[in-house]
Parts: structure tokens; sequence; C-alpha cells
């Protein structure tokens, strides 16, 4: 496969854009990574989108945001993957250049969550969680799912450092511009939180928000045209059942074990060698199974080892740089991305205050619901 | 949404009497009758009732539930393990606070679990409670 | 009335849901005094709970105890005045969940408290005319009582089942005679869309229970040569427990025959549950050999009388499935605002 090289990104603040349809969100972030990129066109766009039927009532995504970006005529479509269909369309799009085909693809994800009432979020959870007759069915939705995985966790390792991941999410998010929620917040907050479902607690979970990221993915020989710094992407994939109780053990999250793995035997890279991870934290106890099942640390001691401080931005593992999912927000179809174009300006230099020193490679988890997917992305910058 | 009538109507053996399907190869259940086995890819099954009766592994009470279950809220969720080794996924109802707890012997029941509106219809399934004596 | 024999009770099955409210805490509401409540509490129905699923837990009894292939059944007749759909039959719901669709037979009765009665005398006859070899008779409600009313004490919710066929050593007790007595006498009705029931009172008394219920039991009695003295058992449709005592006594049947049938002070007025659900208490504790007389009361109005005789195939069954005691015994108490949230879940029109 030829080299995928990230020459550009965009991205919103996560908010309630109340004054914003979906498409104008997009079409913003889009355009932001289009001149960022220095690229005046692409040869396709590939779209990430979880919910835009489900809230939005709109379809045809793909075409849609080639209008919206002045790019009607290209090739463009939706992916989805839950709230990795951003991820799904970074696949999409690597695909298309590491194939030969394009030179030049626009990968743009976004959700409007605030479109519908928590309820109807709620909702949508189920259907990304399980099958719609029988999990969905029964009312089991993201989180009801995510606190069982954090009851079996507890029963096997007790949950001692678990509730801590929001406190660094929210630590690393303090004072960053596109953050949702760019302040700190202390462990006792998050202990005295009411339960979304037990024992998960409102602050252990990402909130609901809206945003669009994008990126301009180019061959190798468009980003020396165009003169980017050359920082070349890999990305990996893997599924596992939907029910993660049909899973040999629920928490293992194998699709994030063989993404992981996948990716880096892809780049030729060592866990040591990353200088930082982007977890997928939509559940506290979800960002802790992505450290342990993704091999970087030992079952059961992620919690523990957040507590020591190692995920900070002077740790051992830096994580969620921006806040990841709980600070900086989760709009589902856009969040991939965003984890993306966070690494993407730390390796380029432009993180401003949460500038990581001397990075050069970053890792970014992105799931489906509780692990029926996972879309492992690498970014790694290489000598020109 | 939809009526979801004719998909309520083609799972109703699963959701009515725990009826599924067993791979003759492997053991794993599915709800409906598949095309291949989830796990080990034969194309051979046999179809089987979930016994009604198990051991409750772990839960979860849902307090913010989504549109179509708010009238049920709080609602408990639990994993729960049947006598076969099956492992499944279900509302839990009829608890007392204090009965709800890992172990404890549960056991299926014919409930309603979901009601579109006044006018659409009303989606029956199971659920399972503590576990009475004889079961 | 009618001599059977040859058609039986297989398999039965009494169902009340789990929570409890107390008549004193209605009293509570309304300045009532606390004593003179024609029951001391009364079943609520959950809040996912219908007359179908009560039904069906019923009837998953009933077929435990019966031990049948469920698919031998022909015909469920479910009796409700309180049904969950205006129009779509709930005998297919329970026959869909008992295991028994496709059936020959499946329709919803109406006669006020006697529509599961009603249902069994239906069975009765299509098992003698060899329609079906086997049928599933259930009478269940989840009827409401008006706020503020008297009825609202003793309004309560609950199902029995029982799957008839013909007698054979496995029987659990023999019908041997069945009598009815109905007439236009509107006593109790509730017109379409309105969520509660209307009473007349005293009339519901002497021109209606009392009337209805005597004529199926001396039809009973009299013509066919049967004496108090051979009847162990004896059950009445339970709307409170002054009634049956005080027809018990005008019929002369001694109160220690009436007492083992009579729940109602714990359990509330089942309505077309509420005389099987007494059966099923009997049948809980009788021994082969003993003879249970039944008299249901529908309001508008009616009573179905007959004659049981409990056989040897008791002794094996009873024990497959809970009995209706560990149902009155397994209780959670609500409040008046609970109560309410639930009635308001369940109210049909």
């Amino acid at each position: 496969m030829a080299g995928v090289y990230v020459a550009g990104v965009g991205f919103t603040k996560i908010a309630e854009h109340w004054d914003k349809d979906l498409e104008q969100l997009m079409a913003e972030a889009a355009v932001k990574a289009l001149e960022d990129a220095g690229v005046s066109t692409v040869n396709a766009i590939y779209v990430g989108c979880a919910l835009g039927e489900h809230l939005q009532c709109q379809a045809n995504l793909g075409a849609l945001m080639a209008e919206c970006a002045g790019l009607t005529g290209v090739p463009a479509f939706r992916a989805e993957a839950a709230d990795a269909s951003g991820a799904a369309a970074l696949y999409s799009g690597f695909c298309d250049i590491a194939s030969g085909r394009s030179e030049a693809v626009l990968v743009v994800g976004g959700e409007k969550l605030s479109d519908g009432l928590s309820e109807e979020v709620s909702s949508g959870t189920l259907m990304m969680s399980g099958r719609s007759w029988y999990e969905g069915f029964m009312g089991i939705d993201f989180y009801a799912m995510s606190a069982l995985l954090y009851r079996l966790y507890s029963k096997r390792y007790g949950d001692e450092g678990i509730p801590f991941f929001p406190v660094i999410s929210h630590e690393h998010a303090e004072g960053v511009a596109h953050a949702q929620y760019p302040f700190k917040i202390a462990l006792d907050r998050v202990l005295e939180s009411p339960f979304i479902a037990e024992p998960l607690r409102m602050l252990e979970v990402s909130g609901i928000g809206d945003g669009a990221a994008a990126a301009v993915l180019v061959s190798e020989e468009l980003a020396r045209r165009l003169k980017s710094p050359k920082i070349r992407m890999f990305i990996s994939s893997a599924t596992d059942y939907v029910n993660p109780f049909d899973r040999e053990d629920p928490l293992r999250l194998q699709s994030v074990m063989l993404s992981v793995s996948r990716v880096l035997e892809h780049a030729g890279i060592s866990r040591s060698e990353l200088n930082m991870v982007e977890l997928h934290d939509s559940a506290s106890i979800l960002g802790a199974l992505c450290l342990e099942s993704g091999g970087f640390s030992p079952p059961g001691a992620a919690g523990k080892l957040a507590m020591k401080g190692e995920f900070g931005l002077n740790g051992r593992l830096p994580c969620n740089t921006f806040g990841g999912l709980k600070a900086r927000g989760h709009p589902f179809g856009a969040t991939a991305i965003y984890q993306v174009a966070e690494i993407y300006l730390q390796l380029a230099g432009r993180a401003g205050k949460n500038q990581l020193d001397k990075a050069r490679t970053g890792l970014a988890i992105s799931l489906s619901g509780v692990g029926a997917a996972a879309f492992t992305s690498l970014l790694k910058m290489e000598e020109v | 949404m939809g009526m979801r009538v004719p998909g309520y109507w083609r799972n109703m053996p699963f959701l009515y009497r725990l009826a599924g399907w067993k791979c003759v190869h492997c053991g794993a259940f599915h709800h409906y009758k598949p095309v291949v086995c989830r796990r080990c890819r034969s194309k051979e099954f046999a179809q089987v009732e979930l016994p009604g009766s198990g051991r409750l592994i772990a839960y979860t009470v849902v307090r913010s539930p989504p549109k179509e279950f708010e009238r049920c809220a709080p609602y408990a969720i639990g994993l729960i393990e049947l006598e076969d080794g099956t492992k499944i996924l279900s509302q839990l109802t009829d608890f007392k606070e204090n009965e709800l707890r890992d172990d404890i012997r549960v056991e299926a029941v014919f409930r309603r679990v979901r009601i579109n509106g006044e006018q659409g219809i009303i989606e029956y399934g199971y659920k399972f409670r503590p576990a009475l004596s004889r079961s | 009335m009618v001599k059977l024999g040859g058609v039986a009770i297989q398999g039965y099955g009494g169902y009340i849901p789990r929570y409890r409210i107390k008549a004193e805490e209605i009293g509570r509401m309304w300045g009532q005094d606390k004593s003179g409540f024609p029951v001391a509490e009364k079943t609520v129905a959950g809040i996912d709970e219908d007359v179908a699923t009560m039904a069906v837990e019923a009837a998953r009894m009933a077929l435990r105890r019966a031990g049948i292939d469920p698919r031998r059944i022909g015909a469920v007749y479910v009796g409700s005045e309180s049904k969950p759909y205006a129009v779509k039959p709930t005998g297919t719901i329970v026959a869909e969940a008992i295991g028994a669709s496709p059936t020959k037979l499946a329709a919803d009765l109406e006669f006020a408290c006697k529509a599961g009665s009603e249902a069994m005398a239906i069975i009765i006859g299509l098992i003698r005319s060899g329609q079906v070899e086997y049928g599933l008779a259930i009478g269940a409600d989840t009827a409401q009582g008006r706020p503020g009313d008297a009825l609202e004490y003793t309004a309560a919710s609950g199902a029995a089942a029982f799957i008839l066929g013909k007698t054979d050593h496995r029987a659990v007790a023999e019908i041997e005679a069945w009598s009815g007595y109905a007439t236009d006498t509107p006593d109790f009705w509730r017109r379409p869309g309105d969520k509660y029931p209307m009473h007349t009172a005293r009339f519901t008394g002497e021109p209606a229970y009392f009337k209805h219920i005597i004529g199926a039991v001396q039809s009973l009695l009299e013509n066919d040569g049967y004496t108090l003295n051979e009847i162990d058992y004896v059950v009445f449709h339970q709307p409170n427990v002054k009634f049956p005592l005080a027809v018990a006594k005008y019929l002369k049947v001694g109160q220690e025959k009436v007492s083992p049938g009579l729940i109602a002070n714990s359990v509330g007025n089942t309505y077309s549950a509420c005389s099987l659900l007494g059966l099923v208490n009997v049948l809980d504790q009788a021994q082969p050999g003993q003879r249970i007389l039944v008299a249901s009361y529908g309001s508008g109005a009616g009573s179905d009388a007959f004659v049981l005789r409990v056989l040897d195939g008791i002794l094996e069954k009873r024990d497959l499935a809970p009995k209706l005691a560990e149902f009155i015994e397994n209780k959670i108490y609500i409040d008046y605002s609970t109560y309410l949230k639930l009635r308001d879940e369940i109210l049909v029109r």
C-alpha cells in the first residue's frame, strides 16, 4: 500500500450549536481543513455521522456535504460505525489514497446531538449498542451496557481509579478553545454526581454536544508538493460480537486488541515508542478497557496507573491531550476525526499550551458502542 | 419511528418463550435462525427453548432511560446465567430494593416491555424476577 | 343443570401480582374510618403487567401441572373486562406465549366477573363434542375502581387458568355437573371510553348477586340430588368478604366449607378471576374424593355453578407449580401515590 499523509485539519468548537444545521457545521470544518491543507478540491469526500437519519431525518449526507463544500461532482458517501463513524470515514479515505486511486480526499465527520432530547439521544445509543429486537428491545442502552461491564470489572479487580479518568480528561481540556467543557473537575465531584446507570455516574460519561471535524488525506507525492509536515497515517479496524456478553471475556475488548496490534505492526512501531494515546472514554470504564485491551496497562491496573499520574501530560503515556471524549467532547460521527486532528496538531507543533515535547507518534482508539468494532489510527512524523 | 409490527412479530418466539437456535457444533445460542453460526460458521442448528431460570451475575439500574422506556424508569437490567450456561440480558422486575443482589436465583416471566403510545401495539417480552419456589 | 362427567381439569394455575395496597391506606385518602372496610388489602398490577401478562403466568402454571404438549390445546378463551386491546384477542397472545399457537379457536369473552367461568363452560362443550382435545379457560382482570368510590377498596388484579381435557388417570378434578342462570339485570356496567365502571350500590345485592348465585346453585343441588353433605368446599364469587358469607348462610352452607376458598380479604376482587382463584386455592389443598361447588357471578347478570370431584391426579400435579398461597404471601406494600402511578398505566378504555 502507498503511504497516506495528513495534509491539514479543521474543526469546530464542541457546544450546542443551536444556530446551525448539521451540514452547515460540517461544511465549516471541511472548509477549514481544505484551507489548512492548502487544497481547493479533492478526489472524494468521506462523511462520518452516526445518527443523521435518527435525529435530523437526513440521509444522503455524502452528496449534501459535497454541495455544502462547493465540491458537487466529487464522489461522496457516508460511512457508519455507531460512534466510531468518523473513524469509518477515515478508514474509507485511507483506503482510497493507499490504493492509489485518489491523491486527495476530504474526511469530514459531524453530529448534532442537541437536535434531539437527551432521551432521543439515548434511543440512538440503543441502536448503537445492541440488536434491535434483543438488547435494544429491553432498553439496554449504551449506559446500561457500560454499567454492566463496570460491575464485572469491579468484581474482578475493584474499581479504584476508574472515576479518575474524567479528572485527567478535564485537566487537559482546561483552556482548550474547542473543548466542550474546558475546566477542571475534582474527583469528589465525579463521585458525588448522580448515577446514570449504577455504578456509572453522570460525570463519568461524555456529554451531549454538537461538533464537526475534518481532515485532508493525501498521497506522498501530493504531501511533498504541498510542503505539508510529513505526518503519515495508518489505520486498522476489527470487530467483535455486538453483545459484550457473547464475547469470551467481556473485559477484553478483542476489537481493540486486534486493531491496535494490526496498526502498530503496519506502522512498524512498538507501544513504547508512542508519545500519546487518544482513548475512547465515552464512559470512564471504556477508557480504562481501551488502555488494558490495547496493551498499555496490565488488566485491572489502568485505574491505579491513572491515579499515579501515568496518563497526564507529563506522565509516561499522555492520554487525551485535549480532553478526550469526556471533556473535549463526543459528537459521535466527528469524534475519531477530532482525535486524529489533535494528534496531528501535536506532531505539527501546533498544540499550544498542551504541546507535548518532541511528539513524533500518536495513537487514537475509536469504539463503536461498547466495542462491537474498534478503529485504531496512528500518526507518525516522518523525515521528509 | 415506524410501527415496527413485522419485526416484533418475527421475534415473538424469542421474546415470548426464549426460543432460538443453538449451533449443533459449538453450542452458541442465536436468538433468530442464523445463516451461519457467529462463532464457528457452521450451518447446522437445533431449535431450543432456553431454560427459564438462572442466576443473576451482574445488574444495573437505568435512571435516565431512552425515550421509549421513560414510563418504566427507573428499571433494572441484569446479566443472567441460565441453567444451561447461556448468558442472557434482561430487564428485571418485581424486585424489592434489598432483593436486588448478585447471585440470586431469577426466573423468566412474560411482561409488557414497550408500548407504542395510545394507538400503537403493546410489545410483550420476557423479563426476569426473583425466583419463587418450585420454579 | 347438566350432568357432565368425562371432562376434567388437567392443569390449573392462579396468579396475583406482587403489589398490595391496604384498604386503610385508600381510606386515609378519603377520610374514611379505620374499620368497616370490605377487604383488608387488594392486589395491584405492576407497571409492566396487564391481563395478557397475568393470563400467561397463570396459563404457564396450568401447563406445568397438566404436563401436556401445548400444541394439543385447541382453544384458548380469556374472559376479562379489562383486556388490553378493545380489538385484538388476548387469547392468541396467550397461545403464542405458551407454545400452543396455532390454535383452532381463541376469542375473548366479556360477562363482567363471570367471563372466566363461562370460558370454562364453552370449553367443556368443545371437548365433549370432540372439536378440541384440550382447552384453556382463563379469567383475568386488572379492572379499576373509581377514585373515592366504594369499589376502589376492592377492585384488584389477578388471573386463573384451567386446562380442561377428557377425564383420565392423570386428571386433577372431574367436572360432574354444571348449571347457569343469567338474566338482563343491569347492576354494574362500563360504557366504552369510560375509565371506570358504574354500579348501583344496594341494587347489586339481592336482585343481582344473591338472586343469580342462588338460582344457579339451587338448580344444581335440587335438580340433581346433590346434598350439601356431599360437598366439601363451596367457593363463591367474592367481591368482598360479606357477600359470600351471607349467601353461604342463606344456602345453609357451613362457614368451614367456605373459608378455604374465600381469599378476598387478602386479595380483593379480581373480577373475572375472582371465584376461579378461590377454586385454585381450594385445589391447592383438597384431597382426592372431595367435592367442590363453585358459583361465579358476573354483573349484567349471571352465575355459573359447577360441581367438581377431586381425583388422584391432584397429588402428583399440585406441587409442580407454586401454590396461590405463596403468591398471597409474597407481597410488596405500596402507598396511594404509587398506586396512582400504576393505575394510570393500566387503565383500559
